[in-house]
C-alpha cells in the first residue's frame, strides 16, 4: 500500500522524531511510506485567521502534491481535518481534491479504519497515560465521541494505544475539554489560551499522569511549553512517538 | 472600567478584557467551575434522553424549514393572533420597538411596568429608554434584578447574574432592599428579593415578557421560567406586552414537543422549566401586544453561510461549555448575547465594531457538539473570520504575517531554507532571548529544545534522493 | 412601506428553491416507560414536588390533612370539589390582587408528563389563572389515567388554540440565580404537592 507521509510544518521544523516515528509505525504494518518533499503547509494557520485567499494556493499545491497516493496519513487530526473538510471551502467541487479528500487520514483512524490495530507490533508501555483529546481529531474527523454527544463511546487513538502491554489510561475530570492551542489564537488569546492550558495540565496532575500523549502536536506543543516553564514533572510524547517505542523521560520513575 | 475599555480598537477588544478577567485567577475558576457545573448537569439531562440525537436533528430540521418559509409562517401567525384578540406590532429596528412599546404605555396611561427576562428588550436598551422618559421598569428575574440594581449588564443569557458572588448579591440588596449587613445565604437573599418582588407585581400596570417560541397554526405562543415571573407580571396587570424576534416561530403545536424536551436539559439540565406557560390571545378583560421585531434578522436570513444562527433557541449550552466564555466572563464580549452565538450574532450586524469576537475561539468545536438545534457554530466562527478580513476589518499585521507566510509556503526550497536558518539562529540566542515578554507565545511557554535538523532533512539521508 | 411590509420584503429578498427542508412528521416512536406513574414521581422528586397516590378524594382529603402547608394555611382556595376544605370562593373574586394572601390553592391538572413531570393546567378550569402562581403552597390534582410519557403524547393529546391560557407546571417555583445555588420558592408557589387519584 503506497502511503504518502503528510507531515506539519511545525512537526518538520521542531518535531522531527514525531515525523520519523510515524513513518516508522507506518512501515512496521507494511506500508509503502513516501514523503513528497513538495509539501510544505496545509494552509490552516491563513484560512482559521480568514485569510482564505492566502490559504487557496497551498490547499491547490497540497491536493497536487498527494493526489497520487493511495493514502495520504499524518500525525495530526487538526490537518487532517483542514484538508478533509475545509479544503471545501477553498477548492469547492475541484474533482482531483474530491477523489483526494476522503482518503486523507489520521494516524490512529488509518490504523484502525485501513491496517487494523490488530497488526499494530504489542510494545510493553507500563506508565500511566494521560489522553489528551485534541479537539479537530475529536469532533471534525470523529476519531472519538465527543463527550456532548449522547452516542455509543469509542476512541479510536485510545484503541491504537490499547495495544501497548501495561499501559494505564489515567482518568481525566474534564474527559475532553480543549488545551487552549486554537492555532493563532494560542497567541491573539494568549491569557485565555495559557489559563486553557493550565488547567489541562492540573487535571492530569490530579489524575497522577505520567505521561500526556496526544494525537496533535500542535496541542502538545502548547501544553509542553508550560509544563517546561513550570518544571512540571509529566512527560509529553505524540502517539505515534509511543507506538513507535520511544521511552518517556521521567524523573523518579 | 467601561469607559477605558470602550476606546480600545476593535481587535484588541476581547483579548484584553479577557486578560483582565483571567488576571483574578481565583475568581476566574470560580467561573469556569460554577459554569462547567451547568454543562455536567446538561450532559446528565442529555444522557437521560435515549432519543437525544435524533430530537436535535428534528429540532434542526423544524428550524431550517421555518426559516425558508417565515414570511408565510408570519403572516399565518399574525392572522391567527389578531383572531385571537391579541394585536400585533412589526418593529424594524430596536428603535421602533420601543416607541411601540413607549406608545402602549402612553395610551394606557401606564407608569410601572414588571418585565421578564427577554433578551431581545436587553438588546433594544428598552430599560434605559423607558426610565429616561419617567417610567418605572423592574426586572423581575432574579438574576436580572441583581445586575439591574448593580447598574450591570447580564453576563450570561440564561444565568444573568453568574458573574457576582453572593457575598456581592448581599452588599447589593442590603443596599437596595435593607437586608442585614454581610449577609449572603443565597435562600435569605432569595427570600428577600421574593417580597420585595410580590410588591412590584402588585402595584404594576403593565407587564412585559420574551418569547420562547410562537406557533403558526394557533397564533398562541410559549414562555419557559422557573420562578413564575413571567406569569406572575401577566396574570395581574391588563395589559401584557410580548416581545418576540421574527425567528422565534415554529409551525406546528407539535413542533413544541421537541423544543420543549430540548431546551431546559440544555439549559440549566432540567428535564423542562417549571412553567412553559401557553398564551393564546389576551386574558379576560386584558389586552396583549405582540411586537415582532426584525432588527437586523432578515439581512441574516439570506446570508447562506449564517443564517441558522438564526434557530438559536437562546439555552446558553454553547456558553457553558466553551473553554473561552467560561475564564472570560459574559461582560468580555461587550454584546448583548455573549459567547459563541453572540460571537456569530454581533459580527453578522457588524464586523467592523466586533471584529475580534470570531477569534476569542480555539475552534474547538464543542458548542456546535452540545447545541440542542444543532448550529454548526464553531464552523460560522471560521466564516465570519473570513468575512472579517474580506471586509478589510483584519489587524494589517495580522494580514501581512499571513501573506508573508502564504509566499514562503508556496515555496518549498525557501520554506526548508528559512526553517533552518531560524533554528539554527535560535539555538544560538540565549533562551531567555526566545522567550522573551514581547513573544506572545514565549511569555508563559517554552519553545521545545530546537533539533538540528528537520525531518525532511533526515528523511533525505535516511534515503537517497530520487 | 409599513414595517410589516419592509420586514417580509427582505425576508424574500433572495430568491428560494423550491424547499429542500421538509417538516418532519414527528409520528416516529420517541422513549417511553413502561411504569410512568413511577417516572413521573421520580422526575417529580428531582424537581422539588412530591407526588401522592390516592384510591379516591376522601383518602387525598385524609393525605391532605397530614401535609404541614396544608394545616398551617389560613386562606385556602379549591378548584377541585371534595379535596381541601376553601375558605376563600373563588367566584367572588373579581380582581386577581384579591388573591394575593391565598397560603394554599388546590386545582385539576388535565394531563400528567411522565419523562418531566410537567402537568398541564388550563384556564377552563381555573378562571382566574394567577390563583396558579400567587398561592404559597399549590396542589395540583390528577386522575392517574392522565399521564402519559413524553411531550409528543401530550401534545397530541391536547387541544390548543383555542383563546385560552394553558400552563405545563413541573415542581414549585424556583431559581438558582445567586451561585447557583437551588432555592425553592422564587416568585410562585414554595411547594407542590400533586395527588394520584385512581
Amino acid at each position: 500500500m503506497r502511503v504518502g507521509l503528510f507531515i506539519p510544518c511545525y512537526v518538520d521544523q521542531l518535531y522531527p522524531d514525531v515525523a520519523l516515528a510515524t513513518l516508522e509505525v507506518l512501515e512496521s504494518v507494511g506500508c509503502e511510506v513516501e514523503y513528497p518533499e513538495a509539501q510544505t503547509c496545509c494552509g490552516q494557520p491563513m484560512a482559521n485567521t480568514g485569510c482564505f485567499a492566502e490559504a487557496v494556493p497551498l490547499a491547490r499545491r497540497f491536493v497536487a502534491t498527494f493526489a497520487g497516493f493511495e493514502y495520504v496519513v499524518a500525525p495530526s487530526g487538526s490537518c487532517v481535518a483542514m484538508v478533509r473538510s475545509h479544503y471545501a471551502e477553498l477548492l469547492h467541487d475541484d474533482p482531483s481534491y474530491k477523489s483526494l479528500a476522503p482518503r486523507v487520514l489520521d494516524l490512529s483512524e488509518f490504523l484502525v479504519d485501513v491496517i487494523g490495530v490488530e497488526k499494530l507490533p504489542v510494545r510493553p508501555f507500563a506508565y500511566r497515560v494521560g489522553l489528551h483529546q485534541s479537539c479537530h481529531g475529536l469532533r471534525e474527523l470523529r476519531i472519538g465521541r465527543s463527550s456532548e454527544r449522547m452516542l455509543e463511546n469509542f476512541n479510536k487513538t485510545r484503541r491504537v494505544l490499547e495495544r501497548m502491554t501495561g499501559i494505564e489510561f489515567t482518568q481525566l475530570s474534564r474527559p475532553d475539554e480543549c488545551c487552549g492551542f486554537g492555532g493563532t489564537f494560542a497567541v491573539a488569546e494568549e491569557a485565555i489560551s495559557c489559563a486553557m492550558g493550565n488547567d489541562r495540565i492540573a487535571d492530569h496532575e490530579q489524575a497522577q499522569s505520567q505521561v500526556m500523549t496526544a494525537g496533535d502536536m500542535s496541542c502538545l506543543m502548547h501544553l509542553e511549553g508550560l509544563i517546561r516553564r513550570q518544571k512540571k514533572p509529566i512527560a509529553v510524547l505524540h502517539v505515534a512517538q509511543i507506538l513507535a517505542g520511544r521511552v518517556p523521560e521521567i524523573a523518579n520513575v | 472600567m467601561s469607559t477605558r475599555l470602550a476606546v480600545l480598537a476593535p481587535s484588541q477588544a476581547h483579548p484584553t478584557r479577557a486578560a483582565l478577567f483571567v488576571a483574578n485567577d481565583e475568581r476566574m475558576h470560580w467561573h469556569d467551575k460554577a459554569l462547567w457545573f451547568v454543562r455536567q448537569k446538561r450532559d446528565k439531562a442529555a444522557a437521560s434522553v435515549p432519543e437525544w440525537e435524533r430530537l436535535r436533528e428534528l429540532a434542526s430540521q423544524i428550524k431550517t424549514h421555518t426559516l425558508i418559509h417565515l414570511p408565510e409562517y408570519l403572516e399565518a401567525f399574525e392572522a391567527k393572533a389578531r383572531a385571537l384578540g391579541a394585536e400585533v406590532h412589526w418593529a424594524k429596528d430596536a428603535a421602533e420597538h420601543n416607541a411601540i412599546v413607549l406608545g402602549i404605555l402612553e395610551a394606557a396611561s401606564a407608569k410601572r411596568v414588571v418585565k421578564s427576562k427577554s433578551m431581545l428588550t436587553e438588546e433594544c436598551h428598552l430599560n434605559p429608554f423607558l426610565e429616561q422618559r419617567g417610567y418605572e421598569v423592574v426586572d423581575t428575574d432574579l438574576g436580572e434584578r441583581i445586575v439591574q440594581f448593580r447598574n450591570e449588564a447580564p453576563s450570561h443569557i440564561v444565568l444573568p447574574a453568574i458573574h457576582i458572588r453572593k457575598e456581592e448579591v448581599g452588599d447589593t440588596f442590603h443596599e437596595h432592599l435593607g437586608t442585614e449587613a454581610g449577609a449572603s445565604d443565597p435562600q435569605y437573599l432569595t427570600e428577600a428579593a421574593r417580597g420585595h418582588l410580590r410588591a412590584k407585581f402588585m402595584e404594576a400596570d403593565v407587564g412585559i415578557t420574551g418569547v420562547n417560541f410562537a406557533i403558526a397554526e394557533t397564533g398562541g405562543f410559549v414562555v419557559c421560567t422557573n420562578e413564575g415571573n413571567a406569569d406572575l407580571g401577566t396574570a395581574l396587570p391588563k395589559i401584557h406586552i410580548a416581545c418576540m424576534g421574527i425567528e422565534k416561530l415554529l409551525p406546528r403545536t407539535r413542533d413544541l414537543a421537541v423544543f420543549l424536551r430540548l431546551l431546559a436539559r440544555s439549559a440549566t439540565g432540567q428535564p423542562i422549566t417549571t412553567y412553559s406557560s401557553h398564551f393564546f390571545g389576551p386574558r379576560p378583560q386584558g389586552k396583549l401586544h405582540i411586537i415582532l421585531l426584525d432588527n437586523g434578522r432578515s439581512a441574516i436570513s439570506q446570508s447562506p453561510e449564517f443564517k441558522s444562527s438564526l434557530h438559536c433557541i437562546r439555552c446558553g449550552a454553547c456558553m457553558n461549555t466553551c473553554p473561552v466564555y467560561r475564564r472570560s466572563g459574559g461582560h468580555s464580549y461587550g454584546t448583548t448575547v455573549p459567547g459563541p452565538i453572540g460571537s456569530i450574532l454581533a459580527p453578522a450586524r457588524d464586523p467592523q465594531a466586533y471584529q475580534s469576537l470570531p477569534y476569542a475561539c480555539s475552534l474547538c468545536g464543542s458548542c456546535t457538539d452540545v447545541c440542542p438545534v444543532k448550529i454548526n457554530l464553531h464552523e460560522q466562527l471560521l466564516l465570519m473570520r473570513h468575512e472579517v478580513t474580506r471586509q478589510g476589518f483584519l489587524p494589517r499585521l495580522k494580514q501581512l504575517s499571513m501573506t508573508l507566510a502564504g509566499f514562503v509556503f508556496q515555496r518549498p526550497r525557501l520554506y526548508a531554507f528559512l526553517g533552518a536558518m531560524g533554528r539554527g539562529f535560535a539555538r544560538l540566542l540565549p533562551t531567555r532571548w526566545v522567550n522573551n515578554r514581547l513573544n506572545g507565545w514565549g511569555r508563559q511557554r517554552d519553545l521545545p529544545p530546537l533539533p538540528a535538523k528537520s525531518f525532511r532533512a533526515l528523511y533525505r539521508n535516511r534515503k537517497p534522493p530520487r | 412601506m409599513s414595517s410589516r411590509s419592509s420586514i417580509l420584503t427582505a425576508l424574500r429578498a433572495r430568491p428560494r428553491v423550491p424547499s429542500p427542508a421538509p417538516l418532519p412528521a414527528l409520528d416516529e416512536p420517541f422513549c417511553t416507560y413502561p411504569d410512568p406513574l413511577a417516572k413521573f414521581a421520580e422526575v417529580l422528586a428531582t424537581v422539588g414536588g412530591k407526588a401522592i397516590s390516592v384510591a379516591s378524594h376522601a383518602e387525598a382529603q385524609r393525605v391532605l390533612q397530614s401535609e404541614p402547608a396544608y394545616r398551617d394555611a389560613k386562606l385556602i382556595c379549591s378548584l377541585v370539589p371534595g379535596i381541601g376544605a376553601p375558605n376563600l370562593d373563588l367566584l367572588q373574586v373579581a380582581d386577581p390582587h384579591e388573591l394575593e394572601a391565598v397560603d394554599f390553592a388546590v386545582a385539576p391538572g388535565r394531563l400528567a408528563v411522565a419523562e418531566n413531570a410537567a402537568i398541564w393546567v388550563r384556564e377552563a378550569d381555573v378562571p382566574t389563572r394567577a390563583l396558579l402562581f400567587i398561592t404559597q403552597h399549590l396542589c395540583l390534582v390528577i386522575d392517574r389515567t392522565m399521564l402519559v410519557s413524553n411531550m409528543h403524547e401530550a401534545y397530541a393529546q391536547l387541544e390548543l388554540g383555542k383563546a385560552e391560557f394553558g400552563v405545563f407546571i413541573s415542581g414549585p417555583s424556583k431559581t438558582a440565580d445567586i451561585e447557583q445555588s437551588l432555592v425553592i420558592g422564587a416568585h410562585g408557589s414554595r411547594s407542590l404537592i400533586v395527588l394520584v387519584v385512581g
